[in-house]
């Protein structure tokens, strides 16, 4: 076969009425990524002989079962990448970081086990920013991870690779995880969907923490479908996490109010991503639903606060590297560990921790406030994902701050616990990726999730492969 | 906004608590970085919070709590030192943290 199909109910209709094999697919996915991955770095670890046990497993369910096997089997031979943060029993698991090069987990994230138990094929772990730190990519400890549509660009972060793997079709989906915006964001500069779902929804279990109040475990693909689809296997109670619950989830309306917060339409926002989202927004006025102009005051806070809580959370996180029972020495450490981790030890310390720790705690109350406020007059809230298109490798690595600033739009929805999903919209002029994200209350997925495929059906949307760079 | 400095000797304090031995070229670089940030995230002395509960989490939830059952296996021995070749008799090895004199 030459082309891989881009969505799981292709790929299933594909396989029952045995148009190829899953082993014809795993051939395809692993020449693709030699042939692309070079260019794009966005593959840690190939994980070929897993996936081949696992296509050959397939391709035996469906001889057995036929058509059944995908009652059994939800995500029947779909391919998926793992962001390098998720622990994968006997595959190397590096987070990104040199301090984990030689890591092989003696067993597997819940998400990772319950992709496997509905039929998923592993085929590899993607590159990001070390320990999830950054919006870019380019703090990977093994190089920067290029965006598929303009290698001079960078495909967003954390999540880098994965986002950047189903963007250039060497997966089917990916996982992610979203402390600050890791998922929507590189979603966004990839032009393809990004969830990252309720706090409490997915269980974070043998996922690399980073910052355990915010962390998010969701997942990119190229539809709605898709990532409902994923969603229904990777939620709910694993008993290992005690923060997750099961729901319950709001169910759909079919008019809905949607915001329009006015402090996500400042001096700063580039002309093209506000025209895009504000696109999106007459689209859904054209399809019926009500917006609304709503304000969430303490947004320009939001950065400040999630620089406070998140590092703090990050020193103590990291605080168990020492080298002894697996990994390498602290000194192996990258420069962006060493700085939250500094900045982190300082505001938790004495001297330190109510002007800034406790106060930052305070200022999250009110950030979670405004949009309490907000629903009361909304379902959902509509907004960029980030204030610019992708950016130009190297354009802000130098100074953290400005990096920083990059998740401007992104850490309130960690800091509140609520669900976001980004969605593709059209292009920059040079051919970048545009998208907008929407955000709803806790437990809303099935509510994001309609007005996404409304948002599918009415702008005739079409998943797109990034072309061969 | 005062710049809120921080001190060569804050620098050197903090990578002390976060055990981590900084280079004196790392020391001046963090100095002006953390300087940066920190004086960025002072802003939010700006708001009135006096009459406001922190938040540590956003689930609701306190106290959960199980049944106390084993359900999983849990690790081996042999899983748990896995990750590393310097064992002992089946325990990790540890760097000493005694100089001899303690002793």
């Amino acid at each position: 076969m030459t082309k891989t199909p881009l969505t799981i109910s292709q790929t299933q209709e594909g396989l029952i009425k045995k148009d190829f094999s899953a082993v014809e697919l795993v051939d395809s996915y692993l020449d693709a990524i030699k042939q692309k991955n070079p260019k794009l770095n966005a593959f840690l670890t190939v994980s070929e002989e897993v996936a081949y046990q696992q296509a050959k497993a397939t391709d035996r369910a469906i001889s057995e079962l036929g058509k059944t096997a995908l009652q059994k089997y939800p995500l029947l031979g779909c391919v998926v990448s793992h962001k390098d943060l998720f622990l994968t029993k006997g595959i190397r698991t590096t987070a990104g970081s040199k301090v984990l090069e030689n890591y092989i987990p003696a067993y597997s994230s819940s998400v990772v086990s319950r992709i496997e138990l509905a039929g998923g094929i592993t085929i590899g772990k993607t590159n990001c920013d070390a320990w999830a730190h950054g919006a870019s990519g380019e703090n990977s400890d093994y190089g920067p991870t290029k965006n598929p549509w303009n290698e001079n660009y960078v495909p967003g972060g954390s999540s880098s690779g994965s986002a950047a793997s189903v963007a250039a079709n060497l997966t089917l989906f990916a996982t992610g995880t979203d402390t600050g915006g890791s998922i929507r964001q590189p979603a966004n500069f990839c032009g393809v969907f990004g969830l990252k779902p309720t706090y409490g929804a997915v269980p974070r279990y043998g996922v690399v923490a980073m910052a355990s109040s915010l962390d998010s475990m969701g997942h990119f693909a190229r539809t709605t479908d898709d990532i409902k689809k994923i969603f229904d296997v990777t939620k709910g109670q694993d008993f290992q996490d005690s923060t997750v619950v099961n729901g319950p989830f709001a169910t759909s309306a079919s008019r809905l109010k949607i915001g329009l917060p006015k402090e996500y339409f400042v001096k700063g926002v580039s002309k093209e991503v506000e025209e895009s989202v504000r696109k999106a927004t007459k689209l859904f006025e054209q399809q019926g639903m009500e917006i609304v102009k709503i304000s969430l005051p303490h947004t320009k806070y939001a950065i400040s606060v999630y620089y406070i809580i998140q590092p703090a959370e990050v020193s103590s996180n990291l605080g168990r590297y020492d080298g002894v029972r697996y990994g390498a020495e602290r000194q192996t450490f990258g420069a962006e560990a060493k700085r939250r981790i500094m900045l982190g030890t300082y505001v938790l310390s004495s001297g330190y921790y109510d002007a800034y720790y406790l106060k930052a705690m305070k200022v999250r109350s009110k950030i979670i406030e405004d949009f309490d406020n907000a629903w009361e007059e909304v379902d959902v809230i509509i907004a960029p994902v980030s204030p610019t298109p992708p950016f130009a490798l190297g354009e802000k690595s130098s100074d953290p701050l400005k990096m920083y600033l990059a998740d401007i739009f992104t850490v309130a929805g960690n800091l509140t616990g609520i669900p976001g999903i980004s969605v593709p919209s059209g292009f920059t002029k040079e051919g970048l990726p545009l998208g907008f994200q929407l955000l709803g209350p806790r437990f809303s997925e099935q509510v994001l999730f309609s007005l996404t495929q409304l948002y599918e059906n009415a702008s005739v949307y079409k998943p797109r492969v990034a072309p061969q760079i | 906004m005062a710049m809120s400095k921080l001190s060569k000797k804050d620098v050197e304090h903090i990578a002390r608590l976060a055990k981590l031995n900084l280079t004196p070229q790392e020391i001046l670089k963090y100095q002006k970085q953390l300087s940066e940030v920190v004086s960025y995230v002072s802003e939010l002395s700006e708001i009135d919070t006096s009459d406001i509960e922190p938040t540590s989490q956003t689930t609701g939830l306190t106290n959960v709590v199980r049944n106390d059952e084993v359900k999983a296996n849990g690790l081996t021995q042999k899983e748990a030192l896995s990750g590393t070749e310097e064992t002992y008799n089946g325990y990790f090895v540890v760097p000493m943290v005694l100089d001899n004199k303690d002793l």
